[in-house]
């Protein structure tokens, strides 16, 4: 799960990490308030949940508060990189000096936590460690404990050669580290993290994302989930993992691996999924019909594919759900359904008299069979 | 032959009295696995399913002599259920449970690593050797006795794929899920060696997907070290970035784990990679005629 900037700020300042604090506004007019109060000139940031705000227009300077209110119009009514912009943060500007990158995240090969310090700040890390990868340094952090103050202050040292400066980075290095464990995230950065003209070491801007599978033990952050949408809020709550796309044919498939594999095998046959969509591991029908409900609200769907392994997943239960969503919902696109594995006699017996269901034996039959009709090939 | 179970495998239930724990019991037990024991704390001198269960997993390991567990417990105990299975001296440790924090897993991996246990999963469908033992949630019957061994990040398509496999009359010597998480024990080299070793598998299918490095690991190692034809299969290809699908290892991050780079790395190794899940069969066959 992504935090926004302000979220993220908020818990930097709970472990002590200095930050420049500012206020939320969702519309123009508070922006301007917000910057009447501040004083003197301020940043508007869009906080969304997505990268590259900067680029897409999404951070300003303003130099007063009715500058303030004509960039909050124009942010607000951006979308980047898919996602509407809905808030805007409001911060005092801040001299800058010198600018840096600190971040902690996980290392999948190393199979540990890992810091990465550089004294190229502000600007997009990737870049630079594709182009001056010498300008980034690493720490691998032992586990959730056992990070030293002295390893804090030689990573300092190496992106800042002035002691005295290095000593206060280091400081709020050993708070991000805190914060990365006691968050459960899986990604804790501060870029660019600034030294001010006045020598105050400041983080300007805060990214954090969470593991939703710690979720659970982490109350206060799961509190600052913001579903993109209704529907994104159904998958959630059913336990449904779905990533919409802009193709037009639904899918409904049990098993990551599998969902993303008919994904693939639309597109071999010359078609465009309109979502990745799995119901996971158990088969609750009212999972099935939310997903139905889920693929049936985007207009541009011309036609669902179900494909089923069954295992623990039963098939005659995936039938039922399919049963019951065409009963409750308008269902107005043919359907293809591919069953098989546990119950699968049973599941094709429900599904035989249901109007408008396709039954295909194969995978491939069934990718085959729903193109076809989302071309408007087939009856 | 098989790797890492077979016949004589004695395995220990952890969470026996839990509703998956429970069924896949059962369906262990109807497969011929040799299922032990089981163990729900407090619930020590009850049997579930005709098998005995224990407080603890030393317990259970002295009674039976065990040396495999299966872990059904919910996610918040998964990791606590790993370190009882470890230091109770159990070897090779299997964990079925979806949705382990990645922060216990960092500590879990060094865990195992500093013992002399091996770890399956978690997030993983469990392994099987066909007519001999399955350990997991795979579906028994799609499953025929065979020389080629199959390796998967994934549970449904890998189903899918031993699927393909038994219809064209292709059988399996061990089929294993590593599961889809970022960390997990177990994984694509492990297997890989194995298999290797077993003079029965003659062949071996590797189902990768988007995410991590696994397998471009699992190609150099098979340059160096494999002598056994290989055929690759990577799900993902139209992932967009940085997304999550569905599992929490499969995300491709920062321009890196995606499709393209994993069948690249295969195909320059010799490794021929199915475009689409039902070219696996053929290109399997063409391997085991060498």
């Amino acid at each position: 799960m992504n935090l926004h900037e302000y979220q993220a700020k908020e818990v930097f300042a709970g472990f002590g990490i200095p930050i420049v604090a500012g206020k939320v506004a969702t519309t123009a007019e508070e922006a301007a308030t917000l910057a009447r109060e501040l004083g003197g000139t301020v940043v508007v940031k869009a906080q969304v949940h997505a990268g590259g705000r900067g680029k897409a227009g999404g951070v300003k300077l303003a130099a007063d508060p009715d500058e303030a209110r004509q960039h909050a119009e124009a942010i607000l009514a951006l979308t980047i990189k898919g996602i509407p912009v809905r808030k805007v943060l409001v911060v005092p500007a801040a001299e800058i000096a010198k600018e840096y990158y600190l971040g902690v995240t996980l290392d999948r090969g190393a199979k540990r936590a890992v810091i990465i310090a550089s004294a190229a700040g502000g600007v997009d890390i990737e870049e630079v460690a594709a182009q001056t990868p010498e300008k980034i340094h690493r720490f691998h952090l032992p586990g959730p404990t056992g990070f030293r103050a002295y390893q804090a202050r030689a990573v300092a040292l190496k992106i800042e050669p002035k002691p005295e400066v290095a000593l206060k980075m280091a400081r709020v290095l050993q708070k991000l580290v805190e914060v990365y464990w006691a968050s459960d995230a899986s990604l804790v950065e501060i870029n660019p993290l600034v030294l001010t003209p006045g020598g105050e070491v400041v983080a300007l801007d805060a990214k954090m994302v969470v593991d939703d599978n710690a979720l659970f033990r982490q109350p206060r952050l799961a509190a600052f989930r913001e579903d993109e949408s209704e529907l994104a809020a159904a998958a959630r709550t059913m336990g449904l993992s779905f990533v919409p796309l802009k193709g037009n044919v639904g899918c409904v498939v049990n098993g990551a691996g599998l969902a993303m594999a008919t994904m693939d095998l639309i597109k071999h046959y010359g078609g465009e999924p309109a979502n990745f969509l799995d119901i996971g591991g158990s088969s609750n029908p009212e999972k099935v019909t939310t997903a139905m409900r889920i693929v049936m609200a985007d207009p541009d769907v011309k036609a669902v594919l179900f494909n089923i392994f069954g295992g623990i997943t039963r098939c005659d239960d995936v039938a039922k759900g399919i049963l019951t969503a065409l009963e409750e919902l308008n269902v107005n696109v043919p359907v293809v359904v591919r069953l098989t594995g546990t119950n699968e006699d049973i599941a094709q017996r429900l599904l035989s008299q249901a109007k408008g269901v396709e039954s295909a034996e194969t995978m491939d039959a069934a990718v085959k069979a729903a193109l076809a009709h989302a071309a408007g090939r087939r009856g | 032959m098989s790797i890492l179970i077979d016949q004589d495998t004695k395995v220990i239930v952890q969470g026996i009295t839990g509703r998956d724990g429970s069924f896949h019991t059962q369906s262990m037990l109807e497969y011929g696995t040799q299922v032990v024991a089981g163990v729900t704390p407090g619930r020590g001198g009850a049997t579930a399913n005709g098998v005995p269960v224990f407080d603890s997993v030393a317990e259970a390991r002295a009674a039976t002599g065990a040396g495999t567990s299966v872990i059904y417990v919910p996610a918040p105990f998964a990791a606590d259920a790993v370190y009882e299975a470890v230091d109770a001296g159990i070897k090779f440790v299997v964990c079925i449970t979806e949705g382990v924090p990645v922060n216990d897993m960092i500590e879990v991996y060094a865990a195992v690593e500093r013992s002399s246990s091996r770890l399956l999963g978690p997030n993983c469908p469990g392994l099987i050797s066909p007519g001999k033992a399955k350990v997991g949630i795979l579906p028994g019957p799609i499953h025929k006795e065979g020389p080629v061994g199959v390796v998967s990040r994934s549970g449904t398509l890998t189903y899918q794929v031993v699927d393909y496999l038994t219809r064209a009359d292709i059988g399996q010597s061990t089929c294993v899920g590593i599961g889809g998480d970022p960390i997990i024990g177990t994984n694509f080299l492990d297997c890989l060696e194995a298999f290797e070793a077993d003079p029965e598998t003659k062949a071996v299918v590797l189902i990768g997907e988007i995410g991590g490095t696994d397998e471009q690991e699992a190609a150099r190692f098979i340059k160096s070290s494999m002598k056994t034809p290989v055929v690759g299969f990577i799900a993902g290809r139209t992932a967009p970035p940085g997304k999550r699908m569905g599992h929490a290892g499969a995300i491709i991050s920062g321009g890196g784990g995606t499709a393209g780079e994993k069948t690249e790395a295969l195909n320059e190794v010799g490794v021929p990679v199915a475009k689409i899940p039902s070219e696996i069969p053929d290109l399997v066959a063409r391997a085991l005629r060498g």
